[in-house]
């Protein structure tokens, strides 16, 4: 019965449920439904199933292929290990929020067509802000809100692109398309803005950081990686995407070098990681597009594990700022050690996922010979584990000691924690369990000495440099601050400029004003000046010139109408 | 678990040891000056020129994280500002 539902509704239906459940039922269910999704999944037919008509469009919900798959396997797997993580949480509505918002991001990637894609994209953007707000406060709410202005924003974008696809094409079905049409163009940019592309970037540092502790874990898996699924159906192969990724690589790892806030560290850090995936896609080879699969599935569980670390330090401690901790492996052991196998997984170590997924999109940039693309990814590497790997669990766990203490992370976090910890491991040591899942039959070897050496060899060497910053104190000390990015654009400057453009409108508008009243106080003074007692226009005209001027007005009648 | 923070005994850790942090830095050198010679004993398959000259994945990573950590305290002269710069 489940396997024919279309994969995601299981856990949208089943959340709507959520409130009506009584308590410790209620969170066993959260962890059971994206379980029984993940069943559904499993049994379900490839190909596309048959959808129905609607205003003439052909709606095709559910399209089952291995590139649909992977990312439907991965969105099943972390919403559970979410729910794990999550499951101290007794308020319902971010329960709900969990599941709607996983279940968008299921049927997000199933979708054949581009009107079923909006509906799952904007469910996806609502029911995701809900994990924001409910960390309460102005603060979470404003961030919120511009999150959600944002992801709308994108959402009708599509919406826009998918109308207008519609009316030249006469088809509205979700396939590889070229950037050289309005639609085209209004779509990708619906897709990269979700993508976090530079510029349109800011809203993932600015929003996730701002969720609940809960709430990150699932904020890191959807949005962005729906994204990165949809790019990789529609754009294929679209070399624009090869230097919008190669950016996106490297220029957020130079502010999370100087962040603060560990979470949005982190956030930073899940834009550099989605630079390789946009890279895969956009070289588009077969291996490449496994490259970007393999990294989104990988990276899903470890930039999970990482926010999960940091988020039970935030539940322990009650901060995440690096200023303000250090030391904390004395009262979280376990916590530490999840957080370093995390950190060695994004750093691509030997052994563990990161390694084995990220290989695939270097090899295959290497393969079609962009070599200044394949260096700036080998420094986008060097940055993630300077500032991800070394950075994240040194500030947080080790640096100096802060003093705190706290207690260890909740069980269920320690539960999730180690779950997710176990798997990157797992596809690390074992990594056809990655590859059999990958949408295209490729064959790869990551473990070649050329690579394990090449790796460790850039990886050591960076730690080496971290090591020898710290010990001569060139390493900036992490301080309380915040640091201007894209969002000032719209906090700051076009506020600013409105304000401005408003004050200049308001001088304007008196000055009219002004002249127009000074104008109607000369025309009122000149009317009364004629017309007042012994005005010109007020005397008593003698018969005789009065006779004279009404046969000139006469006249000139009779000679207007000749002429 | 039930420790709770006041009675939990202030155990000196091997880290807190002073000579600790050095050994660690010392050992990171080690294996760093371990694996640049191991460029010698294996055939590179590599794809690009520049993979293989002698010790590049090792060079290449020290230099950019050196660069970037530089790079990265001068922007903080730019873009940095106080905490509470947006809730002003």
């Amino acid at each position: 019965m489940i396997a024919s539902l279309p994969p995601g509704l299981p856990l949208i239906v089943g959340a709507l449920l959520i409130p009506l459940i009584p308590g410790a039922a209620r969170r066993v269910w959260t962890v059971l439904l994206p379980a029984i999704g993940l069943w559904g999944l499993v049994a379900l037919a490839p190909g596309s199933h048959p959808g129905f008509s609607f205003l003439g469009a052909e709606i095709v919900p559910v399209r089952v292929d291995g590139l649909s798959l992977i990312f439907g396997y991965i969105f099943h797997i972390v919403a559970i290990l979410g729910a794990i993580y999550a499951l101290h949480v007794r308020d319902p509505a971010q329960q709900a929020a969990g599941m709607i918002y996983a279940g968008s991001g299921i049927g997000a990637v199933f979708a054949g067509d581009l009107i079923t894609l909006f509906v799952y994209w904007e469910a996806m953007a609502v029911s995701s802000v809900i994990l924001i707000w409910a960390r309460g406060g102005a603060r979470a709410y404003r961030a919120g809100m511009r999150y959600l202005i944002i992801q709308i924003g994108s959402g009708v974008l599509l919406l826009s692109g998918a109308i207008l696809q519609l009316r030249a094409t006469g088809s509205i079905a979700f396939e590889a398309m070229a950037l050289d049409s309005l639609f085209s163009w209004l779509v990708f940019l619906a897709f990269g803005i979700k993508c976090a592309f530079p510029f349109l970037h800011n809203w993932l540092q600015d929003a996730y950081p701002e969720a609940t502790v809960t709430g990150t874990v699932f904020l890191s898996a959807f949005t962005t990686k729906a994204a990165v699924y949809a790019l990789a159906r529609g754009f294929p192969g679209t070399e624009l995407l090869i230097y919008i990724g190669a950016a996106m690589t490297a220029f957020p790892i130079f502010y999370a070098v100087i962040e603060n806030d560990l979470r949005r560290v982190l956030a930073y850090s899940l834009n550099n990681q989605l630079g390789f995936m946009v890279v895969g896609v956009g070289i588009g080879t077969p291996l490449a597009i496994n490259g970007a699969a393999g990294h989104a599935f990988a990276h899903i569980l470890y930039k999970a594990l990482l926010f999960m670390s940091m988020g039970a330090v935030l539940y322990r401690v009650g901060t995440i700022k690096g200023s303000e901790l250090g030391g904390l492996y004395k009262s979280m052991p376990l916590t530490t050690v999840f957080c370093i196998v995390g950190a060695a997984s994004i750093s691509a170590f030997p052994l563990f996922s990161g390694f084995v997924a990220k290989s695939l999109t270097l090899s295959a940039v290497a393969y079609e010979g962009y070599a200044v693309i394949w260096l700036i990814l080998m420094f986008a590497s060097a940055g993630v584990f300077h500032h991800s790997g070394i950075k994240i669990p040194y500030f947080a766990f080790f640096a100096h000691d802060s003093g705190k203490r706290c207690r260890e992370a909740p069980w269920n976090m320690l539960v999730a924690m180690g779950a997710t910890a176990v798997l990157c491991i797992a596809l690390g040591m074992h990594a056809p369990l990655l590859y059999a899942i990958l949408p295209n039959p490729e064959t790869y070897e990551p473990y070649t000495p050329t690579h394990v050496i090449g790796q460790l060899q850039l990886l050591m060497f960076s730690a080496l440099a971290f090591s020898v910053l710290i010990r001569y104190r060139i390493y900036p000390p992490e301080l309380r601050s915040t640091n201007l990015d894209v969002d000032w654009l719209y906090r700051r400057g076009l506020p600013r400029l409105v304000g401005r453009g408003a004050h200049a409108l308001a001088i304007g508008w008196r000055s009219l004003l002004d002249l127009s009243l000074d104008g109607l106080a000369a025309a009122v003074g000149s009317v009364t000046r004629h017309h007042r007692p012994g005005g010109f226009l007020a005397r008593t005209w003698p018969l005789g010139s009065t006779t004279l001027w009404i046969a000139v007005l006469l006249g000139g009648v009779l000679l207007i109408s000749y002429l | 678990m039930t420790e709770t923070p006041d009675s939990a005994p202030t155990r000196r850790r091997w880290l807190d040891r002073p000579g600790s942090v050095d050994k660690i830095y010392w050992s990171v050198v080690a294996v760093c000056a371990g694996l640049l010679p191991l460029d010698f004993f294996y055939h590179k398959h590599t794809e690009l020129e520049i993979e293989r000259y002698f010790g590049f994945y090792g060079i290449y990573g020290f230099v950019c994280c050196v660069f970037l950590v530089l790079a990265a305290k001068e922007l903080r002269k730019l873009l940095m500002r106080g905490e509470d710069y947006y809730d002003r």
